[in-house]
């Protein structure tokens, strides 16, 4: 916890840094320069300590690593469904291109009537392309996919209509304004019927808002977990030490100064913890790809799963050594302040 | 230095340790403070380290009274004195050099001056070339003047100790005295609490005594 015998002192008798050299010439004031003193060793002291905590849970590698493995579990869980949400919102997008709207026309509607409302539809602006398929040319398609081809014979007439099949213009998935294009087409004259034909990537979208808010909820919770382990974990360690905060009180250690290293300890747990979920997310990630790509290519689908992109492994690593650092705070301020020379 | 007044201390479970206790030791001066255990000697320190707070009285240390030093504050006042502690309380997972240097980093003290500070209070208690070793390779009165060199790297003005010689044989703990003499002769005030009073009575230092919380004599034996 209380520094080592500094080895930079030697460093320090020649100023090495030239901007340090000029300023001593310059002879700034005795002031400044001792504020500058106090800042140098106050870093300086942050430094040491952060180095010491890290080494003294290294010293006890065993005890710390399972404190690190259940505060990665912990962070594993909702790291890992939020990796699963951005793939499957990655997969829906890619099906959402191909979201069109199926308008079937009045049986009333000639070829001529059906194309020129096909190509009204067309110069509207939300409308990417538009594609009339008459009754003839939809028999032909039904009797080639559907496999009933032999039935269609004992029918007298075509019962299917001309269908004007619309792709609209959106960017990625904007089901609100594909859904206000499906509305504007209904109310068209000599439409019979508009349908949206992925109706269900909307639904796939409920769910995934659902499971998005699962995942922050889990989040939530297993963050709260961590905070009690690392201040449960952080209480032993000030319990462990209470001879040594009473000494260094009594040679008029402040707060902060005892504070100091149980703050970093804190920290240290905290992103280990996070560096192991990293970990743990991507062997996860890597382990499914297999399987992924086996489950793709039987649909002939292109997509493969991705990781955690940089912005999110950051964050990650942030958010768990800030959440160590809050609860060691916790169990700081809670057991500190009752140790005091007696 | 010391400046005590119809101090008394009175404890939550109704206790008093100390009844209108006055006394004044100079700066510059020695004194021992005896009793029987219980009477009121560790007490006495207590309010001096602001480790406890007088129930009535006024306690001036320095020339600063005590009752106006906020808990904030503490650290900074305890600072300028230094505590010899009868069980020398080191810190046994670093060195001997790491222990004395430990009131230098916490206050904040520059590298190249902490290096040079912490030689010359171990030079003092002659324990220079054991800088190194750790607090348990060290026997008992070398411990002690571990801790000893660790109150004075601060150059405080003031020096208390509780029992320095509590745990050590006649020969020790008069090495152990002749050490802190040296210290008061270059005018650091030294108050030792002690009931090794055959030991005292050689030392010719004044000598405050203390019974049940009052001072029953005060003076040079």
């Amino acid at each position: 916890m209380w520094p080592n015998k500094d080895r930079r002192e030697q460093k320090q008798l020649h100023p090495s840094n030239q901007s340090e050299r000029r300023k001593v010439e310059k002879g700034a004031t005795h002031g400044a320069i001792a504020r500058n003193q106090r800042l140098k060793s106050y870093f300086g002291h942050h430094r040491l300590v952060a180095k010491e905590s890290l080494l003294r849970l290294l010293a006890a590698p065993f005890s710390s690593l399972m404190t690190w493995l259940v505060i990665a579990i912990a962070l594993t869980l909702p790291v890992g469904l939020y990796v699963f949400l951005q793939n499957a919102q990655q997969l829906s997008q890619e099906w959402d291109d191909a979201a069109q709207v199926s308008v079937y026309l009045e049986q009333k509607i000639n070829e001529k009537q059906g194309r020129k409302l096909a190509q009204h539809i067309e110069s509207w602006n939300a409308v990417q392309q538009v594609r009339y398929i008459s009754p003839d040319d939809a028999l032909e398609e039904f009797k080639e996919f559907s496999g009933f081809g032999d039935a269609l014979q004992y029918l007298n007439e075509n019962p299917l209509p001309a269908v004007v099949v619309v792709s609209p213009r959106t960017n990625g998935v904007d089901l609100e304004s594909t859904q206000a294009l499906l509305t504007r087409l209904q109310k068209l004259p000599d439409v019979e019927q508009a349908q949206l034909d992925l109706q269900w990537v909307d639904r796939l979208f409920r769910i995934m808002a659902l499971g998005q808010r699962m995942a922050l909820t889990l989040g939530l919770l297993l963050g709260v977990a961590v905070l009690l382990v690392v201040g449960n974990t952080v209480r032993l360690a000030i319990e462990s030490r209470r001879a040594e905060i009473v000494v260094v009180k009594l040679v008029g250690a402040t707060d902060a100064f005892v504070r100091r290293p149980f703050l970093y300890t804190g920290i240290w747990y905290g992103l280990g913890g996070g560096l192991l979920a990293w970990l743990l997310v991507n062997v996860v990630i890597y382990w499914l790809s297999g399987s992924v790509a086996e489950l793709v290519a039987a649909y002939d689908g292109d997509f493969g799963l991705s990781g955690l992109g940089f912005l999110a492994t950051l964050s990650l690593w942030i958010f768990s050594a800030l959440l160590g650092l809050l609860g060691a705070w916790l169990a700081v301020g809670r057991h500190l302040s009752k140790i005091e020379p007696r | 230095m010391i400046n005590f007044e119809q101090v008394t201390k009175r404890y939550e479970d109704g206790y008093e340790a100390l009844s209108e206790l006055s006394f004044h030791v100079a700066q510059g001066e020695m004194a021992f403070l005896t009793g029987h255990s219980g009477a009121g000697k560790s007490t006495l320190l207590k309010l001096i380290m602001l480790m406890e707070r007088s129930t009535r009285g006024k306690v001036v240390v320095s020339g600063r009274d005590l009752d106006e030093i906020k808990r904030r504050k503490i650290p900074y006042y305890r600072r300028n004195i230094g505590l010899v502690f009868q069980d020398h309380q080191l810190l046994f997972d670093r060195s001997v050099y790491d222990n004395v240097a430990l009131p230098l980093i916490i206050s904040g003290a520059q590298p190249r001056e902490i290096g040079r500070r912490v030689r010359a209070a171990l030079d003092k208690v002659g324990l220079l070339s054991k800088e190194k070793l750790l607090p348990l390779a060290l026997s008992g009165g070398e411990q002690q003047r571990v801790g000893i060199a660790r109150a004075v790297v601060n150059k405080p003005a003031l020096l208390l100790a509780d029992e320095p010689t509590g745990n050590l044989d006649p020969e020790l703990s008069a090495e152990i005295m002749r050490l802190f003499e040296q210290f008061n002769q270059v005018g650091v005030t030294v108050m030792i609490a002690t009931h090794d009073l055959s030991l005292v009575a050689r030392m010719r230092h004044r000598i405050l005594t203390l019974q049940q919380g009052r001072l029953m004599s005060d003076g040079v034996v």
